[in-house]
């Protein structure tokens, strides 16, 4: 911290304390000394509300192992749920989750990287591409159970698809949809001009520019913006709670058409019975959904660092 | 004469090609013309999911509000639709949104304040490369396990020095809430405030102030749209959050600015339905379109009023 400490301090309360005789005579000199004190008051203060930030995310962290190690066990991963907190087990829960991403990546990935390369090489600029734009920006904000009542609404009850993976998939499709655009958009965006110039001049379409030198350029950063949205999906409760409901699943879900439950509603199961036990088979439930998400995003970085290049 | 015949041969040889490279022309063009009919379709989904959230909620709020006036339902006080004697008056969900979004501001902007102006003035560029990334964790963590950590850690904290009556209250859920927030208020604040230039700070230095004098005469005050835009934006999503509310908050709607008593929030309230058994096409079931046609108003109106103050206020330097 050494290196821009301000002109602050000694150097200027010498030249005051000579220039001011007719005033109360140690008055300025009082006066640098409460600001120095103050820089130094706040400068902790900020810190502190960093390290308070830290301190939550230890405690959380350390809350949830002291809970939760002691369940965790492979028969733990093994089971299905029981009425017993010590037979429980987060399999059903568990391939829920990996249907759910699985089918979220097959829609999300093919609309979302589709509408942003529309967007970013096709699109002419005109006030309904504009609108578009507005209007997926806006989507990025809108709340996740808003997707649940709409996913509810439309794929589970007009759609007909009951409370299946395919239309828990279609939900979480719609609510990752705005980030995998978003961030393609980016790294589209990143690729310089003159790649661009350099293939339409050999006589080159905008098709075969994008395909051939603007897509493959982009790929590492609409990768790591794809595994960003997926650890989202496979993160969020509310909208999954209203498709899947609190179901008591035995069974892993063998076709779209099945019913199933993932992580996060299974957590949120087990948080609310009141039995004791069950609040350690929560966390022991956390700690496997915290594991799922640091290894997506360790992926993520990794991609990231591996194939981006800088221009 | 041989050669030509050759540069005939060749002519037609390459008439040929011409017309083989005409037709290859052809396709790409035929291919570019398929592709961009497909993107444009995939760009309609995401229109299409607006027009399909914004109709799901109309039809169905508009169901509701023949059997309930809209009147009734801004302005009562008391919430009770599983209830007999029934009563759909949405403030005490309302306080309880706000409430809860409140202590959850508070907290995410003294906090993300603090931290972006330590990391924008204060810290070095090191420190600053491994605190933000730490920081970022905490907006990735799933919200249901925000809500265990309320449960289970902060609630019996707070319980140890507050009178809290019963298990759930807004206090712990605000909190934590705030916790969950409070990156997305200090990434963004930060941002505005790098964005501030050098000369601007240096010439405050010049004229002898501390570096908390320059934080905050100088860059908090020409970084504050960006500032205030993150404060919204992070409202906003506190404003929505499920799982948090529904887990540590309680669901017991209620009236009131006491940060100690259970109350219910309008994600908390449509959870509590669509997880019960009320019917579907029935009047207690149309009330989460109702409710959630509020909610998504409220978020919407702070999510565009947050994106218009940044671009409406930045200084460009």
């Amino acid at each position: 911290m050494e290196h821009k400490r301000p002109p602050s301090g000694p150097a200027s309360v010498t030249p005051q304390r000579h220039s001011a005789p007719t005033t109360t005579p140690n008055s300025t000199a009082i006066r640098s000394t409460w600001r120095r004190w103050r820089d130094r008051f706040f400068f902790v203060l900020f810190f502190a509300s960093v390290a308070i930030g830290i301190l939550g995310l230890a405690a959380l962290v350390i809350d949830v192992m002291i809970d939760g190690l002691g369940v965790l066990d492979f028969s733990f991963i093994n089971s299905y749920p029981s009425r017993h907190a010590e037979e429980s087990g987060i399999r059903a829960a568990l391939f829920g989750t990996i249907w759910i991403t699985v089918g979220t990546a097959a829609f999300a990935i093919p609309i979302g990287v589709g509408t942003a390369i529309f967007l970013e090489e096709f699109a002419p600029d005109h006030w309904a591409v504009r609108l578009v734009q507005l209007n997926i920006s806006n989507l990025a904000g809108v709340p996740s159970i808003i997707y649940g009542i709409l996913g509810l609404a439309l794929f589970v009850q007009a759609f007909a698809l009951d409370r299946s993976v395919l239309a828990g998939s279609l939900t979480m499709t719609l609510l990752v949809l705005p980030i995998v655009i978003i961030v393609s958009q980016e790294a589209i965006k990143a690729v310089p001009g003159e790649f661009r110039d350099a293939a339409f001049a050999l006589g080159a379409n905008r098709w075969q520019v994008v395909k051939t030198v603007v897509f493959p350029q982009a790929i590492p950063g609409i990768m790591s913006g794809i595994i960003l949205a997926l650890s989202r999906a496979v993160g969020e409760a509310a909208p999954m709670l209203m498709i899947s409901s609190l179901v008591f699943l035995t069974f892993i879900p063998s076709s779209p058409g099945d019913r199933f439950t993932v992580l996060p509603v299974q957590i949120f199961n087990w948080v609310s019975l009141p039995q004791p036990g069950f609040q350690a088979v929560a966390s022991a439930g956390i700690i496997i959904l915290l594991a799922v998400l640091l290894s997506l995003n360790s992926i993520a970085i990794w991609i990231r660092n591996r194939y981006q290049t800088r221009y | 004469m041989a050669s030509l015949n050759r540069q005939k041969n060749k002519r037609s040889d390459f008439g040929a090609s011409v017309e083989a490279r005409r037709q290859a022309r052809r396709w790409v063009r035929a291919e570019q013309r398929v592709v961009v009919a497909v993107f444009l379709l995939a760009t309609l989904v995401s229109v299409l999911a607006t027009v399909g959230i914004i109709y799901t909620l109309l039809r169905e709020s508009y169901g509701f509000f023949q059997v309930v006036s809209a009147w009734e339902f801004i302005t009562g006080t008391r919430w009770a639709p599983l209830f007999e004697p029934q009563a759909f008056g949405v403030l005490p969900l309302i306080a309880g949104t706000l409430l809860a979004a409140g202590i959850a501001g508070i907290v995410a902007l003294t906090l993300g304040l603090g931290a972006a102006i330590y990391l924008s003035e204060y810290a070095p560029d090191r420190v600053r490369r491994i605190i933000k990334p730490v920081l970022e964790v905490l907006a990735g963590i799933p919200t249901v396990v925000y809500g265990f950590f309320a449960l289970s850690f902060v609630t019996p904290l707070l319980q140890s020095f507050l009178p809290i009556p019963v298990i759930f209250n807004v206090l712990s859920a605000g909190i934590v809430m705030g916790l969950m927030i409070m990156p997305m208020v200090s990434t963004l604040s930060e941002d505005a405030m790098v964005a501030v230039p050098r000369p601007l700070r240096d010439a405050a230095y010049a004229l002898g102030a501390t570096r908390f004098e320059v934080a905050t005469k100088v860059v908090v005050p020409a970084a504050l749209p960006g500032i205030v835009a993150a404060f919204i934006l992070a409202l906003s999503r506190a404003i929505g959050e499920t799982l948090i509310v529904t887990i540590a908050a309680g669901a017991t709607p209620n009236l009131t600015l006491n940060p100690l008593e259970s109350i219910q929030t309008m994600t908390a309230y449509i959870v509590q339905v669509s997880l019960g058994e009320t019917p579907q096409g029935t009047l207690v079931f149309k009330t989460i379109f109702a409710v959630g046609l509020l909610l998504f108003l409220m978020t919407l109106i702070m999510n565009i009023v947050g994106r218009w103050v940044v671009r409406r206020y930045t200084e460009r330097y």
